[in-house]
């Protein structure tokens, strides 16, 4: 896989108060990430490599937050995911 | 037949609140944080002042010393409003309400030997009404301070010490076996015991300290930041020490909750002080006056509870206190300290 638009990896939420500060978060960690808002969607699309940081999401809610309660509103993505207790991290493993 | 499913999308016309966009400069989506805490303090169409207090308005900037070009520059890092703050705090009741079914059923503190209990009933129920004067402490300053972004959290802050206070009188009554006995107890030696009484004598000067934003430095920075640790950090890790972790099963919102509520505390004095000099100045004075009160009223207590030990422990949070008051950017209070 060499072609960017096969690199490219998504993430989508519902729109709603629980996920605006979690997109807010991923839009400041990934410069290259676009944004796009739907009905009830939004969609995050990199071209890459996708990174949702604990640290960044903590800071705007102000208080602790497990990476694991995402999946409430998560739609969709695409890419291998690499998670930690720090990062979700969205990326297309090379072989 | 077939179903062509459409979507048709609807746009909001306004993201929030015309006085929240002010604030965000410009029409942003806004937390349900800053919708219910900007500008919510009433600030017009007062027709008479206050009959107890006429050279003031009902809601008055004046009543502190501490002077701010914006009262909603104290936002709560926490975020609470009433939906989150109600929220957080239903879970660690529920967390408090298992620990203290699980310390009764197994009779953890009942089937202490009388020396054991008398000690714990002396060292922690009289503290119920040092948080009860907390409680009244926090709503003087939810009543006469100013601005919602800061009376809203005393307010969260002075319900929480009801709860601390409600929580102290549970393991009183662990102790004495749901007789009530060691509540009426805690209350003499908090009216009449010796080693009590300079505390007392210090939570009692500050239901009258009239200067609502000094009574939050006195209150909610440096008795708390002094006498919280003593307690809920040395006190119960030597109970647990020599009796095991029953006390830590129900101290454990304490400890939690302390954490949380000085993030909260630190961030509304830095606010304060980065302000202007003048208020950093006021802010210094307070801290080191009421670091010395606080002290000295804590000395008998502390030598009754750690006899030859208080000295070091009293020492100890003192150190730690030092350098979470150096974290405030308060220049000039390692001079006064």
């Amino acid at each position: 896989m060499n072609d960017a638009t096969q690199n490219a990896v998504f993430i989508a939420f519902q729109t709603n108060d629980d996920t605006r500060p979690i997109i807010e978060a991923i839009g400041n960690d990934n410069p290259n990430a676009q944004i796009t808002r739907y009905p009830a969607m939004v969609k995050i699309d990199a071209p890459g490599r996708l990174v949702v940081r604990r640290a960044s999401i903590e800071e705007l809610i102000g208080r602790e937050y497990d990476l694991r309660e995402l999946h409430v509103n998560l739609i969709s993505l695409s890419g291998n995911i690499d998670e930690s207790d720090d990062e979700f991290v969205l990326h297309w493993n090379k072989n | 037949m077939q179903v062509d499913i459409k979507t048709t999308s609807v746009t909001q016309l306004r993201n929030t609140f015309s006085n929240v966009a002010r604030r965000l400069g410009g029409d942003k989506p806004a937390s349900r944080y800053q919708e219910a805490t900007f500008d919510l303090q009433s600030t017009a169409n007062f027709h008479y002042r206050p009959l107890w207090q006429p050279e003031l308005a009902l809601y008055d900037v004046l009543r502190t010393q501490i002077e701010m070009k914006d009262w909603y520059a104290f936002r709560d890092p926490r975020q609470y409003y009433y939906g989150t703050y109600t929220i957080a705090r239903a879970r660690q009741q529920e967390v408090m309400e298992k620990n203290i079914d699980f310390v009764q059923k197994r009779g953890l503190l009942r089937d202490l030997s009388e020396v054991e209990r008398t000690a714990l009933i002396f060292t922690l129920v009289p503290l119920r009404h040092v948080e009860w004067g907390a409680n009244l402490n926090n709503c003087y300053i939810t009543a006469y301070g100013y601005g919602a972004a800061i009376t809203q959290a005393t307010m969260f802050h002075a319900m929480d010490r009801l709860g601390l206070a409600q929580y102290l009188s549970r393991i009183g009554l662990l102790l004495d076996g749901n007789s009530g006995d060691s509540l009426a107890h805690g209350k003499a030696l908090w009216l009449n015991h010796a080693v009590w009484q300079n505390l007392r004598c210090l939570v009692e000067r500050l239901m009258v300290t009239k200067d609502w934003f000094e009574l939050y430095v006195a209150q909610n920075l440096v008795l708390d930041g002094l006498l919280h640790p003593l307690i809920f950090t040395h006190y119960e890790r030597r109970v647990s020490a020599e009796h095991g972790p029953a006390l830590s099963l129900l101290t454990e919102f304490m400890t939690n909750w302390f954490n949380e509520s000085a993030r909260w505390v630190d961030s509304t004095i830095k606010t304060a002080a980065v302000e202007s000099p003048a208020n950093e100045t006021l802010l210094c004075g307070w801290i080191a006056n009421y670091r010395k009160a606080c002290n000295e009223a804590l000395a008998s207590y502390a030598s009754a509870v750690f006899s030859q030990d208080a000295d070091t422990v009293l020492a100890q949070i003192d150190a730690v206190f030092e350098t979470r008051v150096a974290k405030l950017g308060l220049k000039t209070a390692q001079k006064a300290l």
